[in-house]
C-alpha cells in the first residue's frame, strides 16, 4: 500500500523502527543486522523460516531478552520496556505462538491477570472482572464466556482470549507470531477479520505466518527476514508467493501443486482395502464415522476444529475408549485397548502436537526414533541391541535428511521440521502398514513441510497406507487422493481428489459455526441448520 | 550443522560418539568428584581412623540397606513416580522373612527367596494404585507405607522375630570374599543388575520414556501400564531384598523400624543425579549418591559430631545437590 521508499508523511507515521538490531546467545546469532519499520494502518506480514529469528525479534520488543546492540524506536520515542506486561501497557502487545494463558483461570481472570483491580487493594471483584470482560468480549465480537476456565477452552477460543487480552490494552501494535497455525481455515478467516477491525489510521500489526496463502488477503506489506539477518521488504500486491518463498529459502522453490494429475484414480480403486471403518463411535467428539483406507492411498481428513477428526484416530488406535463400530484390519475385526497394541498391528499414529504429545524433548534424537520399534525389532534374550537400533535409527536418519549433528543431541536442539522428521523416522523404524499423520507440517517451515509432503508422497508410492489429517486445505488437498471430510463428529462426505477443491470441501464440513467462532466474522452460517450457541460452547467445554 | 548422509564415517569408526546423554554424566561426575572431596576431607581431619580398611569396609557395609532401597527407587524415581513404602514395607518384608524361617520353619534359602517376592507384591499393589487405578504415585505408596508399617506390627505381635539358624545373619555379615562381608557383595551385584536393567533392556529405556513424557510414551506404542506395573514391581523387590539383608545383619526383624528409609533412599537418588521430575536415571548415580550419605554419615561419627548436626548437613548437602543440578539445567536451557 506505500513506497518502500519512507516519506514523512504524517500519515505515514513509523510505530516501530528498528535498525541494526544484534542478539547473539552462546554459539548462536540469534539477531546479526535485523531492521523493521512499521507503520501507522498497515499490516506487515513477517516471513521467514524457522530459526530466521522472528521470535527472538519479538522478544526483543517486549523486553524479555536484552539486545546486545541495535536502535529501538516506538512512537517516535526510543523503546524502554522492562517486560511483557510494561510493553504491553505502553501499547506494545504481542500474542505469542506458545499461548501463554493460565489453565486453573477464568477467561476474565487470565486477561485481567496482574491487573485485576484497579483500585490496588487484596482482594479482587470477580463480578467486576467479568463484566469488563463481557464488554471488552463484545466489542471485539467474540463469542466466549468470561466465566469459563481457559483448560476447557479449544485452542481456537484461547488464541482469541489472548487476542481479547492483547486488545484490552489500547494497543497501537499489535504483533502476532504465527496466530493461525493452529487454527482452521474458518477460524483463520475469522482472526482476518478481527485484524483488519484492529487496523486505524493509529494503529499497526505484524504478522508472522508460515501460510503463505493467506498473506495475499491480510497484509498490506512483506518483509522477510533469512538467518537473522534483514532481506527484503515490498508490497504485498503483485508479489507472488513464489517469490516470497524464494527469498525466505535463497533458493527457487514452487509452492504450487507439484504432483501429476491423478490419472491413476480408477486403478487405486482395485486395489484392497487394508483398513475399514464402520460407524466408529467415541463420544463426545466421534458420533458415526466410516471409512475405508486401501493399500498405498493417501486418504485426507479434512473439517473444522472439533469436528473430531483427531479423536476419530484415538478411538481407532485404542487411546480414546470405543463406545460402537467395528474396525477391520485386512478383514479381521480388531478391537486396540492401547495404542501399543495398533502399533504391534501395524498401526502408527503421530499426534498433532510435537511438542505436547509426539516427543520426549529432554531426550536425545536416538531416544525418540527408537523408542517404538525398541520391543519389537531390536531386543534380544531381553537385552536391548543398542548398535543395531543406533545403526537404523542412523540410516533412517540419513534417508529422511534429519539435520542433526549427531543422534545424541537433545531433541529439542532441532527444527520443528527434523523434531517431525524424526517422529517420521520412529514409526518408518517400526515398519508399520499404516501411518496416521495429525497435522504433520503444523509450525514448520516451508522447506521442511515440501520435503515431509514428497515423504508422504514416496511412502504411499511404496505401497503404505496414510491417513492425513490437516487444518490446512491446501496440504490435504495436494497429498490426499480422497478426502474425508468431518463435521460434529460424522463423515459429512468423501471426496475423490479430482472432485475436492476447497469450495467442496469446505461446503461439507460447515455444518455449523465452529465453537468460538466470533459472530462478526461468520462467513454464512448454514441456513438448514439454525446456529445452536449453546451447544457450540458446551463442545468446547467437555 | 551437517547432515548425517554427509558424514558415512560415523558409522563405521563408532569412536568419539558422546556414550550416554551428556547431562547424566556430568551429574555422575560432580557426584563422584563430591563423594571423593568428602572423604579426602575426612581422611585430613581423620588420618588415623577414617581412611582405613577397616572402617572403608564399614561404610561399605552401612550403605548395603540404603543402596539397595535406593536402587529400586531409582526405577520408580525415573517414570516420574514416588515409592514412600520402602521403608516400612522393608520392615514388613523383614518380618515376614522372620514369619517364614522362624515360625514356618522354612529353609532359610527359601524363605529369603519368599521375603523378596513378598516385597514384589507390595511392588505389584503399588502398581496396581498407580498404574491400573490411576492414584498419585505419592498417594498410593503413602497408603502403602502406612498399610506395611501396620502389618509388620500386626502380623509379628508388635515384637521381634528373633533369627537362630546362622546361615541366615551369614548372608549379611560372612565373607566369602575374605574381609569383605557379603551383605557388599550382595549390593554391589544388585547394582550390576540394576544397571543392567536401567541400561540395557526395555525397562529402562521405557521407564525413561514413560518419566520423560507419559502420553508421548503411549502413543509412540509402548504399553505404559504394563512397564508402570512392572518398575513398580522391581522397586518392591528391591525393598524384599533389603529387608533380608537389615534382619540378616540385625539377626532379627524389627517390626517398628523401617520409617524414614525412604527419605534416605529418594535422597540418595536424587544426590546421584535422577531427576525428581522423570525421565533421567542413573544407576551409578545412585551408589555414589548412597555411598555420599553413608561417607558423611560415617565420618561426622568419627569426628563425634552430634547426630543432630549430622542431619543438619545432610539435608545441606541434598539442597545443594539438586541445586548445582537446576543451575546446570537453566545454563543449557539458555545455551
Amino acid at each position: 500500500m506505500t513506497d518502500p521508499q519512507r516519506a514523512p508523511d504524517p500519515e505515514d507515521e513509523l510505530l516501530l523502527e528498528v535498525r541494526g538490531a544484534v542478539k547473539t546467545f552462546p554459539g548462536v546469532r540469534a539477531l546479526s543486522d535485523m531492521r523493521l519499520d512499521l507503520r501507522a494502518g498497515e499490516v506487515l506480514a513477517l516471513v521467514g523460516e524457522n530459526g530466521a529469528g522472528k521470535s527472538t525479534l519479538m522478544k526483543v520488543l517486549t523486553g524479555v531478552h536484552r539486545p546486545d546492540t541495535g536502535e529501538f524506536r516506538y512512537l517516535g520515542r526510543p523503546l524502554r520496556v522492562s517486560g511483557p506486561l510494561d510493553a504491553a501497557r505502553q501499547g506494545l502487545a504481542i500474542i505469542h505462538q506458545e499461548l501463554n494463558l493460565i489453565p486453573a483461570l477464568t477467561v476474565a481472570q487470565n486477561i485481567f491477570l496482574r491487573r485485576e483491580n484497579p483500585a490496588a487493594g487484596l482482594f479482587t471483584r470477580p463480578r467486576d472482572l467479568e463484566s469488563r470482560t463481557k464488554d471488552l468480549l463484545e466489542r471485539l465480537g467474540m463469542d466466549l464466556d468470561p466465566s469459563a476456565r481457559a483448560e476447557d477452552l479449544t485452542v481456537a477460543q484461547q488464541q482469541m482470549v489472548e487476542i481479547a487480552k492483547a486488545l484490552s490494552f489500547d494497543a497501537r501494535v499489535l504483533v502476532m507470531d504465527e496466530p493461525t497455525a493452529a487454527l482452521n481455515e474458518t477460524e483463520a478467516g475469522a482472526l482476518h477479520t478481527l485484524i483488519r477491525d484492529f487496523v486505524t489510521p493509529r494503529t499497526g500489526v505484524v504478522f508472522i505466518s508460515h501460510r503463505m496463502e493467506e498473506l495475499r488477503g491480510l497484509a498490506d506489506r512483506v518483509q522477510v527476514i533469512r538467518d537473522g539477518d534483514y532481506v527484503d521488504d515490498f508490497p504485498m500486491a503483485g508479489a507472488t508467493l513464489d517469490e516470497v518463498v524464494t527469498k525466505m529459502v535463497g533458493r527457487p522453490v514452487t509452492t504450487g501443486r507439484a504432483r501429476a494429475p491423478r490419472d491413476a484414480q480408477s486403478d487405486r480403486e482395485d486395489r484392497p482395502v487394508l483398513l475399514s471403518v464402520e460407524h466408529l463411535r467415541s463420544e463426545p467428539l466421534v458420533r458415526d464415522v466410516s471409512f475405508e483406507l486401501r493399500e498405498g492411498e493417501i486418504l485426507g481428513f479434512a473439517g473444522l476444529m472439533g469436528a473430531g477428526r483427531t479423536e476419530t484416530a484415538r478411538a481407532l488406535i485404542g487411546s480414546l475408549p470405543r463406545q460402537g463400530g467395528e474396525v477391520r484390519l485386512r478383514g479381521r475385526p480388531v478391537a486396540f485397548r492401547s495404542p501399543a497394541q495398533a502399533a504391534r498391528a501395524g498401526i502408527g499414529y503421530l499426534p498433532e502436537d510435537r511438542k505436547r504429545l509426539g516427543l520426549m524433548l529432554e531426550s536425545s534424537v536416538l531416544a525418540n526414533m527408537e523408542l517404538s520399534s525398541l520391543g519389537s525389532r531390536f531386543q534380544r534374550a531381553g537385552l536391548v541391541r543398542r548398535a543395531d537400533a543406533r545403526r537404523a535409527a542412523e540410516e533412517q536418519a540419513s534417508a529422511l535428511r534429519i539435520r542433526t549433528p549427531h543422534l545424541e543431541q537433545p531433541i529439542k536442539n532441532l527444527s520443528g521440521g527434523n523434531q517431525q522428521k524424526a517422529v517420521i523416522g520412529r514409526w518408518l523404524m517400526r515398519e508399520s502398514d499404516v501411518l496416521i499423520f495429525d497435522e504433520p507440517t503444523r509450525g514448520i517451515d516451508v522447506g521442511a513441510k515440501e520435503e515431509i509432503h514428497s515423504l508422504l508422497e514416496d511412502l504411499a508410492a511404496q505401497g503404505r497406507s496414510l491417513i492425513v489429517i490437516s487444518s490446512e486445505l491446501p496440504e490435504v488437498l495436494r497429498l490426499a487422493h480422497r478426502v474425508v471430510v468431518m463435521a460434529e463428529g460424522r463423515v459429512a462426505g468423501v471426496l475423490d481428489a479430482g472432485d475436492a477443491d476447497p469450495e467442496s470441501v469446505m461446503r461439507l464440513a460447515a455444518v455449523e459455526e465452529a465453537p468460538g467462532h466470533p459472530r462478526a466474522a461468520d462467513p454464512d452460517p448454514a441456513p438448514e441448520r439454525g446456529r445452536t450457541d449453546a451447544s457450540a460452547t458446551t463442545e468446547g467445554h467437555r | 550443522m551437517s547432515t548425517l548422509a554427509a558424514s558415512p564415517t560415523r558409522e563405521e569408526s563408532g569412536t568419539g560418539r558422546p556414550r550416554g546423554p551428556r547431562r547424566v554424566r556430568l551429574q555422575q561426575l560432580l557426584a563422584a568428584g563430591t563423594l571423593v572431596l568428602i572423604f579426602l576431607a575426612f581422611s585430613i581431619a581423620s588420618p588415623s581412623i577414617f581412611p582405613t580398611w577397616g572402617n572403608i569396609v564399614t561404610i561399605l557395609y552401612s550403605t548395603v540397606v540404603i543402596g539397595l532401597l535406593a536402587l529400586g527407587a531409582t526405577f520408580v524415581i525415573t517414570t516420574a513416580g514416588i515409592d514412600l513404602s520402602v521403608g516400612t514395607g522393608m520392615a514388613l518384608c523383614a518380618v515376614m522373612s522372620g514369619m517364614f524361617i522362624v515360625n514356618w520353619g522354612i529353609p532359610v534359602p527359601l524363605g529369603i527367596v519368599l521375603a523378596i517376592l513378598f516385597g514384589g507384591l507390595i511392588g505389584l499393589i503399588n502398581g496396581v494404585s498407580v498404574a491400573i487405578l490411576d492414584l498419585p504415585p505419592f498417594i498410593a505408596t503413602l497408603a502403602m507405607m502406612m498399610v506395611a508399617s501396620g502389618l509388620a506390627l500386626v502380623i509379628s505381635g508388635a515384637a521381634p522375630i528373633y533369627f537362630e539358624d546362622p546361615s541366615y545373619m551369614g548372608f549379611s555379615t560372612g565373607t566369602i570374599i575374605p574381609s569383605i562381608p557379603n551383605a557388599v557383595l550382595v549390593l554391589a551385584l544388585a547394582a550390576v543388575i540394576a544397571a543392567v536393567l536401567m541400561s540395557r533392556t526395555l525397562l529402562g529405556r521405557y521407564a525413561t520414556a514413560i518419566g520423560s513424557h507419559q502420553e508421548a510414551a503411549e502413543l509412540a506404542g509402548v504399553a505404559v501400564r504394563k512397564w508402570l506395573m512392572i518398575v513398580y514391581i522391581v522397586g518392591g523387590l528391591f525393598t524384599g531384598l533389603a529387608g533380608v539383608m537389615i534382619s540378616a545383619r540385625l539377626g532379627s526383624a524389627q517390626p517398628a523400624t523401617g520409617m524414614g528409609y525412604e527419605l534416605d533412599a529418594i535422597a540418595a537418588v536424587v544426590i546421584g543425579g535422577t531427576s525428581l521430575s522423570g525421565g533421567r536415571g542413573t544407576i551409578v548415580g545412585t551408589v555414589i549418591g548412597a555411598l555420599i550419605i553413608s561417607v558423611l554419615t560415617n565420618g561426622l561419627q568419627i569426628l563425634s559430631i552430634l547426630q543432630e548436626w549430622q542431619d543438619v548437613l545432610l539435608g545441606a548437602v541434598i539442597l545443594v545437590a539438586v541445586f548445582i543440578d537446576r543451575l546446570r539445567r537453566r545454563a543449557e536451557r539458555t545455551a
